[in-house]
């Protein structure tokens, strides 16, 4: 960039330190003070008591399994896009975007509607003389909400990495007496590692830090660690100690973002 | 104690009133009313919008009103005096913390003769609780927290929260997702008070609780009142006020007062410390004492009225003798009200409830 265009970043650097550096400065005082505004690392230890680290554990459990799920299903949809021709593939795409178009909260609201016990499903279940599913306030619901509401975030960067791999390098594979396999595992599976690491970081860090979700299909019998946060702020008024659990959880956000740092050079997150 | 928000829940709520209340204050700054303004704090979803309306029409007086959430989420906004507010409709024990901190304004009856005369002494009576002279609440709403539960879903008469440990009812129990009225159940069901800070008695209600986690199919707040309507779940612990309405949507609910006891609750009016238009801020809770605007809150919101001049004009003589709405609480000697723990002893409750909801 050129001295000369460095001015158009200022409304950006304005916005960013005041709603990113500030708050984030603001998370520090709290989550480092006690209500008396003296220094403490309570707060942080705190992630240790036998509730919070249960709920820790739950939430890495949970976003680890649904990171998975979405990494099964997002990577041979992604290569089949990259794949296929330009106009079709605008049109599917189109079809994982579509749903992002309507609130995040509503759509999870009508899962909850969906899987209830005298909801949707079931009445078509029970009509077609099926077993009734029971899977609402049990974590495979709160599975099912974030494999639902973060796969486009999975498939999108997948999508953009793989399309960016020259068809000449996988036919050179071939050439070289490479098998179908061996192409998918030597040549474009590293290639599109960035695309993997952006993707894992997209859906990793918005199912670990949910509380909407679990509080929405778990039936609040299931406290991620995102739960124990919110309730810290709105029904306790515990603003030092939901600070200081924040703290904990950006640690394992910053370990995401120096792993998509390293491996993540071309910014393929960054094509969303 | 509780906002009626009958088709949202929480997080579109809050979205929903700070949208309100950033386009009600943007609008303040240009648009004063003849008389100035008063601006004031209510739970969502808690009073007729017309009232206000009214209320502006006939003193020329304008209202900013912005909607809280939670108790716990009101006060830090009132304290930090980010928004001048004049007026708030705090609950019991969270006015209880607000007096020990210097936060209210004494009323002056002489200026709110509705107030005066039309609030039921007994309700003043049962105020004294958190404001021991009257110095300065003014009940607007009260009710008790009990049982409403499906008729056709249960096989005998719910009259007991021992009744929400039996497991046959498993996975058809609806809790409150709050750690104080959780706690109120299992403390009350082994006959404790509601305040305690007996560590031995809080341990046994936790034990109590998290033995009936299993069976509980959701805690819940706004949900209960649309789960039980559409018969999702057989029993639910609710708020008095939900239960008139949710009776009207289907009339196969029941709703009781458990035999333990319960929680006895009232929402005021306050006139905090600092508002800057005290005259109009005494003027517009005189106005909402006023039977015929009482009256129409409790049409709109169906929580208990404690204006006794109010419940004289209702008409429908199943609401004005309702033992939901207006119970005789000299009947029951079991009821408590909710007092403030402290700091200590909410983080304490809190820590307890977490071991719960993490179990």
């Amino acid at each position: 960039m050129t001295s000369k265009k460095k001015w158009l970043s200022v409304p950006y650097l304005f916005w960013s330190g005041l709603f990113i550096i500030v708050p984030l400065g603001m998370i520090l005082y709290y989550g480092l003070t006690d209500r008396t505004g003296a220094f403490t690392l309570e707060n942080i230890t705190a992630i240790a008591s036998a509730g919070h680290a249960k709920a820790l554990r739950l939430s890495l459990l949970l976003s680890l399994i649904s990171t998975i799920i979405c990494f099964l299903l997002a990577y041979p949809l992604a290569m089949i896009l990259s794949q296929i021709q330009v106009k079709r593939h605008n049109f599917i795409i189109l079809i994982f975007i579509l749903p992002m178009w309507m609130n995040f909260l509503l759509r999870t609201l009508a899962w909850q509607t969906l899987l209830e016990k005298n909801g949707v499903i079931n009445h078509v279940l029970t009509f077609l003389h099926l077993p009734a599913l029971k899977i609402i306030n049990t974590p495979a619901a709160i599975i099912l909400g974030m494999v639902y509401n973060f796969l486009p975030f999975m498939i999108l960067p997948l999508y953009n990495a793989l399309s960016k791999i020259d068809i000449n390098v996988i036919n050179a594979a071939h050439d070289l007496g490479a098998d179908h396999i061996y192409t998918f595992f030597r040549i474009i599976l590293p290639l599109s590692i960035p695309g993997i690491i952006s993707g894992i970081t997209m859906v990793f860090i918005p199912a670990l830090t949910t509380f909407v979700i679990s509080s929405l299909l778990g039936g609040g019998k299931l406290l991620l660690i995102g739960d124990v946060i919110d309730l810290e702020f709105t029904k306790t008024s515990n603003w030092h100690l939901g600070s200081g659990l924040s703290m904990v959880l950006m640690i394992f956000i910053l370990i995401n973002m120096v792993l998509s740092a390293i491996f993540d050079k071309d910014g393929e997150g960054s094509m969303l | 104690m509780r906002k009626n928000n009958r088709f949202c829940f929480n997080s579109i709520a809050i979205l929903l009133s700070l949208s309100v209340s950033a386009f009600l204050t943007g609008c303040a700054s240009s648009d004063k009313g003849v008389n100035g303004q008063v601006i004031v704090y209510n739970w969502g979803e808690y009073i007729d919008p017309e009232t206000i309306r009214m209320f502006e029409e006939e003193t020329g007086i304008k209202v900013i009103y912005d909607e809280f959430e939670t108790n716990e989420s009101m006060y830090p906004k009132v304290e930090s005096g980010a928004v001048a507010y004049d007026i708030a409709c705090p609950s019991d024990y969270m006015i209880s913390r607000m007096i020990d901190n210097g936060m209210l304004s004494e009323i002056n009856y002489d200026n709110m003769p509705n107030a005066k005369n039309n609030i039921g002494a007994q309700y003043y009576e049962q105020s004294r609780g958190f404001d021991p002279e009257n110095k300065y609440a003014i009940p607007y709403c009260w009710g008790t927290v009990g049982i409403l539960y499906n008729k056709t879903l249960v096989d005998e008469p719910i009259t007991r929260w021992a009744q929400l440990w039996d497991e046959k009812y498993a996975d058809d129990i609806l809790m409150q997702d709050s750690v104080r009225d959780a706690f109120m159940v299992a403390e009350k069901l082994n006959g404790d008070s509601m305040n305690t800070l007996d560590l031995t008695e809080l341990t046994a209600a936790k034990d109590l609780l998290i033995k009936q986690k299993p069976l509980v199919q959701a805690y819940v707040v706004d949900q209960v009142r649309d789960k039980m309507i559409g018969g999702e779940a057989a029993i639910g612990v609710i708020y008095s006020g939900e239960a008139i309405y949710t009776q009207k949507e289907n009339p196969d609910l029941v709703y009781v007062i458990p035999e333990e006891g319960t929680n006895v609750w009232i929402d005021s009016w306050v006139i905090l410390k600092n508002a800057p238009n005290k005259e109009n801020a005494e003027k517009f809770i005189d106005f909402m004492c006023r039977a015929d605007i009482a009256l129409m809150n409790f049409d709109y919101i169906t929580y208990s009225t404690p204006n006794v001049a109010a419940r004289e004009l209702i008409e429908d003589e199943s609401i004005k003798y309702s033992e939901i709405a207006f119970p005789d609480l000299s009947q029951y000697d079991n009821l408590e009200t909710y007092v403030y723990l402290g700091e200590d002893g909410d983080s304490l409750y809190n820590e307890l409830w977490k071991e719960v909801k993490a179990h």
